[in-house]
């Protein structure tokens, strides 16, 4: 028999909050081995089913001047990159909303963390690491399967495209990952799904230019930070980057990182002391 | 282990701890014994440095968890009242990554998980899913999981709730052994045998209160007769309830109690009072007569039953 007291043991408190999420990462991984699969084949086919239909079969019909395409030569060299950036959006929305209340309310996993030397903000960090490598594999196969179509231009534009997913994607996750962690209960996320992110997926810029829309709706499009991902992305692979608006995006886009990590850690821990 | 002085807890205008003074030293059994809605939870969430003190000293290991608090989680084990397991991963998965936690080496982990899972007899089920368990196995997991960082104080909510009986004794036995390990518990339970079995020495809470203090003997010698006589009557026609016989029989022991469904009747001489009762020409349905318990010691400080 064996004697669970007398053997010692070297748990000790983390030294940094860093050090500490890293602890969390045979979590995330035993997590990410058993859905996997899933989740790639669903990366390899989503694109290419966005792109067949609105690139391809939508776009033969759209005979646009290519002045008002922002760059691009044809409607699928316009409407690829905005796909790219928007399922970066919707990739990381599905991973810190029902997954989260689960950690939180269903399965109280995070009550189990707290109990051990990790605290609200290594918890959060491994969390949103996870979504980060999520949205980087996402991202990934989605630039790799769509690069056959031709209309990428800059291969270290396709890379910086790349690097911005990530960051779009954290934009949009750290912030709501915040608002997940202190709700009460589930229903408020479909008021996110219909009043936030579809109507951002459908006309921040994805689909048309947003100087399409009426002035004060065109306005409305440039402040979300959609409008600014895909506006980002499309300048990068298109080759043909304003590096003062570059700037300008990837400035927005921290902030939204940084306010929403401080919302975050506010948020959860309040939560977790109840 | 653990020293409280004045301890509190709100939660908004709530008050769950009312200030509290408890002190339990190494080695021993120590019990949180009171209704559901005493404050046992709140000082145990506070005892394991994850909700923070309200007003009051706490020092835990010697440490103050408001500064400490990763450190001395990093040395206790917590055996919540809910599971928390996460019940898509295997048996050994969740000990597995809860070893990592602590930041102990993969291999450490590992063969620490192996030990686990036999002290609490779950070998053949290392790689079942969590979902698959009974709740008497998953009680034991989770005290598995407290365990991986071999603590030296070991938290335990409400060990035994909703347990069957058989699964809750599976549970005390690998608790006492734990204890002859030398392993510091403390336990809340709303179970007076619980608390009987298990601690040295409990804190009777009510109302966010300590009312009672001491060990388990100590206690029902101090607020309860040796034995206790119970009568039960059949159902009494409406506007005379079992309580019109208290007049009856209030002289033939030294106080007597009345319950919705039954007398208790405190006494040295459970045997000798019950044959008084009958000498009286009082027919109860059913008679018992037992030894008192930390029950009765509940009855006695607080008016009430322990489980409602």
């Amino acid at each position: 028999m064996s004697s669970p007291s007398t053997s010692t043991s070297t748990s000790s408190a983390p030294t940094s909050t860093l050090r500490g999420a890293l602890r969390l990462v045979d979590y995330w991984a035993t997590v990410y081995r058993r859905t996997w699969r899933g989740s790639i084949v669903s990366s390899f086919i989503t694109p290419l089913l966005y792109v067949l239909a609105m690139g391809v079969l939508l776009g033969g019909f759209v005979e646009a001047d290519p002045a008002t395409l922002e760059g691009a030569t044809s409607y699928l060299a316009f409407v690829v990159p905005g796909l790219v950036a928007a399922t970066s959006m919707t990739t990381v929305v599905g991973e810190v909303t029902y997954p989260v209340m689960a950690m939180v309310k269903w399965n109280k996993t995070y009550f189990s963390m707290t109990a051990t030397p990790l605290g609200v903000r290594e918890i959060a960090l491994a969390h949103l690491g996870f979504v980060a490598f999520r949205v980087a594999v996402t991202a990934a196969v989605f630039l790799a399967v769509t690069a056959p179509f031709g209309v990428y231009e800059s291969a270290p534009g396709v890379l910086g495209a790349f690097a911005v997913q990530v960051l779009l994607g954290m934009a949009f996750a750290v912030p709501l990952y915040a608002f997940a962690a202190g709700l009460r209960d589930e229903t408020a996320f479909s008021l996110v799904f219909r009043l936030g992110m579809i109507p951002m997926f459908l006309f921040s810029g994805a689909f048309f230019p947003v100087a399409n829309l009426d002035a004060p709706l065109e306005a409305l499009a440039r402040a979300t930070p959609l409008w600014h991902g895909v506006d980002l992305t499309r300048m990068l692979v298109l080759g043909v980057p304003d590096w003062s608006m570059v700037a300008v995006h990837v400035a927005y886009l921290l902030v939204l990182v940084v306010l929403g990590w401080w919302w975050a850690v506010r948020r959860l821990t309040r939560r977790m002391q109840q | 282990m653990i020293e409280a002085r004045g301890l509190r807890k709100s939660f908004g205008g709530f008050e769950a701890v009312r200030g509290i003074d408890v002190e339990v030293r190494r080695g021993e059994a120590f019990g949180f014994l009171g209704p559901n809605g005493a404050g046992k939870s709140s000082t145990m969430r506070m005892v394991a440095a994850v909700s923070p003190v309200t007003d009051g000293r706490l020092r835990i290991l010697g440490l103050d968890p408001a500064v400490d608090g990763p450190a001395i989680r990093a040395r206790i084990g917590v055996c919540p009242q809910e599971d928390t397991l996460d019940t898509e991963l295997s048996v050994r998965d969740n000990l597995y990554v809860y070893g990592r936690y602590f930041g102990m080496g993969r291999r450490e982990v590992r063969e620490r998980v192996g030990e686990l899972l036999d002290f609490v007899q779950l070998t053949d089920k290392a790689d079942a899913r969590v979902d698959d368990l009974s709740g008497g196995m998953k009680r034991r997991l989770t005290i598995a999981r407290s365990l991986v960082n071999s603590p030296e104080l070991l938290l335990l909510d409400e060990p035994t709730t909703g347990l069957d009986p058989q699964a809750r004794h599976v549970v005390w036995e690998r608790l006492f052994r734990l204890k002859q390990q030398g392993v510091t518990l403390v336990l809340t339970t709303h179970y007076m045998d619980e608390a009987e079995q298990l601690t040295d020495r409990l804190v009777v809470m009510d109302k966010g209160l300590v009312v009672a203090e001491g060990s388990p003997l100590q206690l029902i010698r101090e607020h309860s007769t040796r034995e206790v006589a119970e009568l039960r009557f059949g159902v009494a026609e409406p506007g005379a309830g079992h309580d019109r016989h208290v007049e009856r029989v209030a002289d033939l022991a030294e106080r007597v109690e009345v319950l919705p469904d039954r007398l208790l009747l405190y006494t040295a001489d459970g045997e000798e009072t019950l044959a008084k009762v009958h000498e009286r020409g009082l027919e109860p349905v059913a008679t018992l007569v037992r030894r008192a318990t930390l029950e009765d010691v509940f009855l006695r400080l607080t008016g009430r039953t322990l489980v409602d």
